[in-house]
Parts: C-alpha cells; sequence; structure tokens
C-alpha cells in the first residue's frame, strides 16, 4: 500500500480488499454459487411462491456448488 | 426441562460462535506466543491492547447499525455471507482431511514466526515489529470473530448470548493456552474448522430462505436436518476425493 496517499483513503482501500479477500479470495467460484443460489431461490419462492420447491433447492444447489469447488481443487493437485 | 426450553437454534448458534471464536483465538494465541517468547511480552501485550481497542471500536461503531437494519434484508445478506464464508472453511477442511492440502501447522506457523522476528534487532522502548505483529494476528484474527458474533448474534436476535459465548471461548482458549504454552498443534483444529463450517453453512442456508420468505418445515428444528445434511456431504467428499495411494500425497495450493 502507498504510504504517500492519505490515511482515510488507505483506510477505505484496506477495508475494501478486507471485504474482497474474506468474501472472494482464491474461491471465486464460491462467490459466484452463493449469487447465483440467491437468486434462483429468490425466483422460486418469490416470484413462483414454490415454498417446497425452495426448501429443497436451497441446499441442493449449496451443496452443488461446494462439490464443484471441492473437485476442481482435487482435480488440480492430482494433475500436477 | 432444559431439552424444551432450549432451541435446537440456541444450541447450533452457541456452537458455531464458539467453535468459531475458539479457532480464531488459536491462531491469534500462536502469533503471540511467538512475539512474546521472542522479542519479550510487553510490546506483545502493547500489540494485543491495541487491536483489542480497535476491535471494540468497530463493534461499537457497526453493531447498533446493524440493529437498524430490516430483519429480512439482514438476515438475506448475513446469510449469504455466513454462505459463502462456510463453503469456504468447509473446503478447505475437506481438503485437509483427504490429505490434498497441507494441515494447518500452529508448531510451523510458530517457528515461521519466530524466525521474522529474530531477523530484526530489537528497540529499546517499545518493539516496534513485535507491537505490529502481535496487533496484526490478533486484530486480523478478532476481525473474523467480530464479524462471525455480529452476523450470528443480530440475526438470531441473540446478540448478548453469542457475544458471552465468544467471551467464554477467548478465556477458555487463552486459559488452556497459557497452561500448555506452546503446545497448541496439539489442538484438533481441522476437526474444528470442519464443525464450523457445518455450522456456518447450516446458518448461511438457513437465513438466506428465512430472508427469502421460505418457511422451514418444522421452523428452527430444520437446522439439525442441515447440520446432518452437510457433515454427511463432508464425509462423502473427503472419502471420493481421497488420493488411492497415500504414500504420494498430492498437495493443492489454494
Amino acid at each position: 500500500m502507498n504510504d504517500q496517499q492519505p490515511l482515510v483513503i488507505r483506510l477505505i482501500k484496506g477495508f475494501g480488499m478486507f471485504w474482497w479477500d474474506f468474501l472472494v479470495g482464491d474461491t471465486p467460484e464460491l462467490f459466484v454459487a452463493a449469487l447465483v443460489i440467491i437468486g434462483a431461490v429468490a425466483l422460486v419462492s418469490e416470484s413462483w411462491h414454490a415454498n417446497t420447491a425452495a426448501v429443497i433447492v436451497l441446499p441442493v444447489l449449496a451443496v452443488l456448488a461446494l462439490t464443484i469447488s471441492v473437485k476442481r481443487a482435487s482435480d488440480a493437485a492430482k494433475g500436477k | 426441562m432444559l431439552a424444551t426450553t432450549v432451541s435446537s437454534g440456541v444450541v447450533v448458534l452457541v456452537g458455531a460462535v464458539f467453535l468459531a471464536c475458539a479457532v480464531e483465538m488459536v491462531e491469534a494465541l500462536t502469533i503471540v506466543f511467538a512475539v512474546g517468547h521472542t522479542r519479550g511480552w510487553r510490546s506483545a501485550f502493547e500489540g494485543v491492547a491495541a487491536a483489542l481497542v480497535a476491535l471494540t471500536a468497530l463493534v461499537a461503531i457497526f453493531g447498533p447499525a446493524l440493529i437498524h437494519v430490516p430483519l429480512a434484508w439482514l438476515r438475506l445478506v448475513v446469510g449469504g455471507v455466513l454462505l459463502i464464508f462456510g463453503m469456504q472453511w468447509l473446503r478447505k477442511a475437506i481438503l485437509r482431511s483427504s490429505g490434498l492440502k497441507a494441515k494447518h501447522d500452529e508448531d510451523a506457523i510458530y517457528h515461521e514466526t519466530v524466525a521474522q522476528l529474530e531477523s530484526g534487532t530489537p528497540g529499546t522502548n517499545r518493539d516496534r515489529i513485535a507491537f505490529v505483529m502481535a496487533f496484526k494476528g490478533v486484530f486480523l484474527e478478532g476481525l473474523e470473530v467480530v464479524i462471525t458474533v455480529l452476523t450470528l448474534g443480530t440475526s438470531a436476535h441473540r446478540l448478548g448470548l453469542a457475544a458471552v459465548t465468544a467471551a467464554v471461548a477467548l478465556v477458555l482458549v487463552a486459559i488452556v493456552g497459557a497452561v500448555v504454552a506452546k503446545q497448541l498443534s496439539s489442538v484438533p483444529e481441522n476437526a474444528m474448522k470442519m464443525s464450523v463450517g457445518v455450522l456456518l453453512v447450516t446458518y448461511g442456508t438457513f437465513w438466506v430462505g428465512e430472508g427469502l420468505k421460505v418457511r422451514w418445515p418444522g421452523n428452527d428444528t430444520f437446522l439439525l436436518a442441515f447440520v446432518g445434511i452437510y457433515a454427511v456431504v463432508c464425509w462423502v467428499l473427503v472419502t471420493v476425493i481421497k488420493p488411492k495411494n497415500p504414500s504420494s500425497p498430492v498437495k493443492v495450493d489454494a
């Protein structure tokens, strides 16, 4: 970080960097997956009023996202 | 009867906050011990105190503001954050359990921190390097504790319980840490992280649903079903990706 910048700018940048690392970091696929999950469940629950479908879709998509992310990391490691 | 008065939501909340705080505290304590043993305890404690003041200020600023956010929005945003954060924790814990990623080694971190500190020359009054290292260690790990407590506590309308649970976890780990000194590597950290990941994803799923007006069967009781489902999924993933020949381990960077 550039020490010449004003303290406020450095604090804002640091705050932004923290949240970027916290939410995106080295797993951007999980960040995107969470947005997709929220969008899909909003569609099912709020637009179609299909509560039972929403109860099933939400955890299934979460499991799918985790599985894809783990599989990608596993394949990358085994391919080394 | 205790079983009838304590809801599933409270049990999961206390478990999630306690384990998450304990894990972060172990990581912070390792750095503080390395600083204290290598450069002296005065600067280490000053760094810890400064970090605690900064964290308290953050809580004072953002804590009351969270209470004014509409509950449905708060649960949706917090649920989304917990879902991402929990899946990140689970991903790492699964890769570590399967042997595809090196386990978090507190001994290695301790020795690495000591090596870094020994390369600098100690100051006279305040040791700046020791102060900064202790401050950063406690502040960064503490920030994750603060986020966990604020998000879980406010969304569940049990901020007091979450704060007390976090305080108990911090005190317990500090006492155990002081007793065992440098032996923090004996803490089963990956198993704890796996448990925290399961609980965070559980709450994340539950609150994303609540924020989007999903009605869960059995209300809070459905949290326990999520805990079971995600625990089984983790076990299956660890079993499936574990290398067939453990004598030739492969490692993942991320």
